[in-house]
């Protein structure tokens, strides 16, 4: 009898495939980390980031340009911030969600991820947090210009914002945000996304307002159903506790409804 | 493990996978054969969880893929090596998937240099990359999480004959370490060197399944002589089916053994007589799987058959 030794088949430096120890799920912190990466890792996705900060310096110095002394207040910055950031964090947010689908890149995020609720989570917290830090840097930015052109002009800064303002201001760049990430998740492909969010942004406010300017009855519907009147109204001032309801049914009309309808497409269609 | 049992995906009226069942066993690479449009991504993609079933079950080591919790540690996939986003360098879709895993980042540099890509490779764009080299980085990304499961479609191609011997090793050692390989293709010259076991389909149906060597016999058997139409009368009186290959050879689906009785029994000289092996299996694939053909060749000239 020979006694067979024990043969490691496998080459060295390579264990076997065999015994498997037990993998833990991964946690959402790590999706929101790493989609946020995947925000900032493409060449489009760096200088989409970047030119919040160069919109709104360019905004700024306009302001200090070209404005009339009179119009150096805070607001006036405020207002020509807002332009860019509310065109900018949603192509970033509709881009975070459209990528998957158009670039295809989604064959792999949901075969690491297969819950796509998760990914998409992960998606609108990273999308979130982007917005809590670049709208206090536009916010900032704005402050600076404000005491740079009263500073070049001679005149006393005018502070004419309160806290509460910059809130519901803030609110309102995340409310686009949000609005870009629902139809980025309604709609799947980026041309699709970004030409439904400039018309409904830039082209249907106009005909409302025209239609409300002519037609009774859609006046007194409007503030029910317009989200781009609700929303608007948070760039003027505190708002009403029934202007505040109004923000809320629009909320849920265009932004809660679809979304949810967005997220059962999203798990139940193949990811080609 | 893999087993896929009796799953089926109709998109309308059209079946495109019909009741596909087989397994994928540790320690052997499975090939998954099949013409174009005959069903094989549309499974792979069932299996990953891609695509929703609208039947039957696949199950990865007992479980369904979308209920592994971290399944790229246990499942290695390459479904289309081109679905990258293209700003992105190569470096940087292998950080991210580290990231997603839960991985150490040294990993990222052992996969490319596992891979061959180079340093200044790595940091090019995807957008700036071969098929070839995409392929190399979707490998990468599918072994970073030392799986014991693969699943790979297609990875030959736009892989030079270089890379194709260093992927074959590559699987190769990785079964022997007691992985589990499914990779399909539809070229058989290509998988059959490097499969254990074949599983065919044809029009989302599976035609033939079984270890290689089971269906290389069953493949037949080629006799080569300088008189054709003799052995064709002998076989056709023995009840025996063929068909012509090359310029001299009859494909009959009797073996080597018979086909030789009879014609030595009718004293036919011949120039070559054996097993079919892959000339047979090229002839059954392409019979089995005729209906799903884009195009039939009436005279088709198999290379290497005649060698």
């Amino acid at each position: 009898m020979t006694t067979l030794e024990a043969v490691d088949t496998a080459s060295p430096g390579r264990s076997p495939l065999g015994s498997r120890p037990v993998h833990r799920a991964i946690p959402l912190r790590r999706i929101v980390t790493t989609e946020l990466r995947k925000m900032f890792d493409t060449r489009a996705g760096f200088w989409l980031m970047a030119s919040i900060g160069i919109m709104a310096a360019l905004a700024t110095s306009a302001v200090v340009l070209f404005a009339p002394n009179q119009e150096f207040t805070y607001s006036s910055f405020a207002a020509a911030i807002g332009i860019p950031t509310t065109i900018v964090l949603p192509l970033i947010a509709i881009l975070s969600v459209t990528d998957e689908w158009s670039q295809r890149s989604g064959l792999t995020t949901f075969t690491l991820v297969p819950a796509r609720g998760r990914v998409l989570m992960g998606k609108a917290i990273a999308c979130l947090t982007t917005a809590a830090v670049s709208v206090p840097i536009a916010f900032g930015v704005g402050a600076l210009g404000n005491l740079l052109g009263t500073a070049i002009a001679g005149v006393d800064p005018v502070w004419d914002l309160t806290v509460a303002n910059l809130l519901t201001i803030g609110l309102a760049h995340v409310l686009a945000l949000l609005f870009g990430f629902m139809l980025g998740v309604l709609i799947r492909k980026s041309p699709g996304a970004m030409v439904a969010y400039f018309v409904y942004t830039f082209v249907l406010p106009p005909l409302t307002m025209l239609l409300a300017g002519s037609r009774d009855w859609f006046r007194k519907l409007q503030p029910w159903v317009d989200y781009g009147y609700t929303q608007s109204q948070l760039y003027d001032g505190a708002l009403t506790a029934q202007q505040w309801t109004h923000l809320a049914v629009t909320l849920v009309i265009w932004l809660v409804v679809p979304l949810a309808v967005g997220l059962v497409l999203v798990s139940r269609t193949e990811v080609k | 493990m893999i087993t896929i049992e009796s799953v089926t995906k109709t998109y309308g009226s059209f079946t495109a996978v019909d009741h596909v069942s087989f397994q994928a066993r540790p320690g052997r690479v499975t090939g998954f054969l099949g013409p174009n449009g005959a069903g094989k991504s549309t499974t792979m993609r069932i299996l990953v969880g891609l695509t929703p079933a609208t039947s039957g079950t696949a199950l990865i080591s007992g479980r369904r893929f979308t209920d592994l919790p971290n399944p790229g540690r246990e499942v290695g996939v390459l479904l289309d090596a081109s679905a990258q986003h293209p700003g992105r360098t190569g470096r940087e879709v292998l950080t991210v998937a580290q990231r997603f895993m839960g991985l150490p980042h040294r990993r990222v540099e052992e996969m490319l240099d596992l891979v061959s890509l180079t340093p200044q490779e790595a940091s090019r764009r995807v957008r700036d990359y071969s098929l070839g080299m995409r392929q190399r980085l979707g490998i990468a990304t599918a072994l970073i999480g030392e799986p014991a499961v693969l699943i790979l479609d297609e990875p030959a191609n736009g892989l030079d004959p270089a890379g194709i011997r260093w992927m074959r090793g590559l699987l190769r050692d990785y079964a022997d370490r007691g992985g589990t390989v499914l990779l399909s293709s539809h070229l058989l010259r290509e998988i059959e060197v490097i499969a254990d076991d074949l599983v065919l389909i044809g029009n989302g149906r599976i035609v033939a399944q079984g270890t290689k060597h089971e269906l290389l016999q069953s493949a037949g058997a080629l006799v080569r002589t300088s008189e054709r139409e003799l052995v064709a009368r002998a076989l056709t009186a023995a009840g025996i089916t063929f068909s012509p290959v090359g310029v001299d050879g009859l494909l009959t689906h009797a073996e080597a053994e018979p086909l030789g009785k009879i014609v030595f029994a009718a004293g036919i000289p011949v120039i070559e007589l054996r097993p079919a092996d892959s000339v047979g299996l090229e002839e059954m694939f392409l019979e089995l799987t005729a209906e799903t053909q884009r195009q039939t060749t009436n005279h088709r000239q198999p290379a290497g058959a005649m060698s």
